[in-house]
């Protein structure tokens, strides 16, 4: 019933799979956070670790992800804008390391 | 189109002003689906993107209040377009996938066959793998329920996306990933009940 391929998919699938993970609406309310930590050069895998194995594993998610993150990367302006963001998002980095970084 | 502050967004879009702050959050929306769609635009045309636009703009002023102030307002914004274009193109691209015909493959295709696909290891090697085929196969059919088993062949084997196969399954993306989430986690467990690992697992097929 399984084929070679299959095989390799499932048992990659499994080998990320952790006993908590957060779910798709979980990953969409922080991933606006997510992108702009990474556009303003920040560790969001550090930061936000959930996110970060939701998108490994989830493809919609990925997708919608990396598509939101080169379409703000490549915006005109955007370094500009970014480099604006940038103090208020180190703060809430700052404080999600010290706390509650999940 | 002047530059604003999350509360002069949400004020904008609130307030007296709305229609200038409706225009311009259109074309924020335009503008991130152009870039954000890229080699994927091939085949959509302005019309439709227009169209993810006009409901991505619905669906942010029906969705105000849940704007928690964390990131800016218009990547909040560009999130949820981003997110109402993609669902809409899997469903153009899935239109013609029956969940039902990808099911049957599983039920009617003999595994020596499908085995008898790849190319042909050692007589040895091809004992193993084929015992380690039908060990995980039972595994799947033991440890999963009839609804597990259906999302983990359309979503995880078959690369259907998780918001499509909900559709068809008559549930949502996140609960069809709660669903797979305790699938994978029950394969897991009854792996290492086994005493396999999936790294033992990957060993023996490689990484093909």
């Amino acid at each position: 019933m399984l084929d070679r391929d299959e095989l390799n998919k499932l048992m990659r699938a499994l080998a990320e799979t952790r006993e908590d993970e957060i779910g798709c609406d979980e990953c969409l309310e922080r991933v606006d956070l997510f992108v702009e930590m990474k556009l303003s050069g920040l560790d969001a895998t550090e930061a936000m670790p959930l996110v970060q194995e939701h998108l490994d594993i989830c493809g919609d998610c990925r997708e919608e992800f990396e598509a939101l993150l080169a379409a703000l990367r490549t915006a005109e302006g955007s370094r500009v804008g970014w480099r604006s963001v940038f103090g208020a998002t180190s703060r809430l980095w700052r404080r999600m390391r010290g706390g509650s970084s999940r | 189109m002047k530059d604003r502050t999350n509360e002069q967004w949400l004020a904008g879009l609130r307030g007296a002003g709305q229609d200038e702050a409706v225009s311009d959050l259109r074309v924020v929306l335009l503008r991130v689906l152009r870039a954000g769609l890229g080699s994927r635009r091939k085949g959509i045309s302005d019309a439709a993107i227009e169209d993810f636009a006009q409901e991505a703009l619905m669906k942010i002023l029906d969705n105000l209040d849940s704007f928690r102030g964390e990131s800016r307002f218009t990547t909040w914004a560009q999130k949820i377009a981003m997110r109402v274009a993609f669902t809409a193109l899997r469903r153009r691209r899935w239109r013609d996938v029956s969940l039902q015909e990808i099911l049957s493959r599983y039920e009617a295709t003999n595994m020596e066959t499908r085995e008898m696909s790849d190319p042909a290891p050692p007589p040895d090697e091809a004992a193993t793998r084929q015992v380690m085929l039908e060990n995980v196969w039972r595994m799947i059919s033991e440890e999963l329920t009839e609804r597990q088993r259906e999302a983990l062949v359309a979503v995880m084997l078959n690369g259907m996306p998780l918001e499509e196969a909900a559709r068809r399954m008559d549930t949502n993306r996140n609960a069809l990933y709660k669903l797979l989430h305790d699938a994978r986690k029950k394969l897991k467990k009854r792996l290492i009940k086994e005493g396999i690992s999936s790294q033992d697992v990957l060993a023996v097929f490689g990484d093909g």
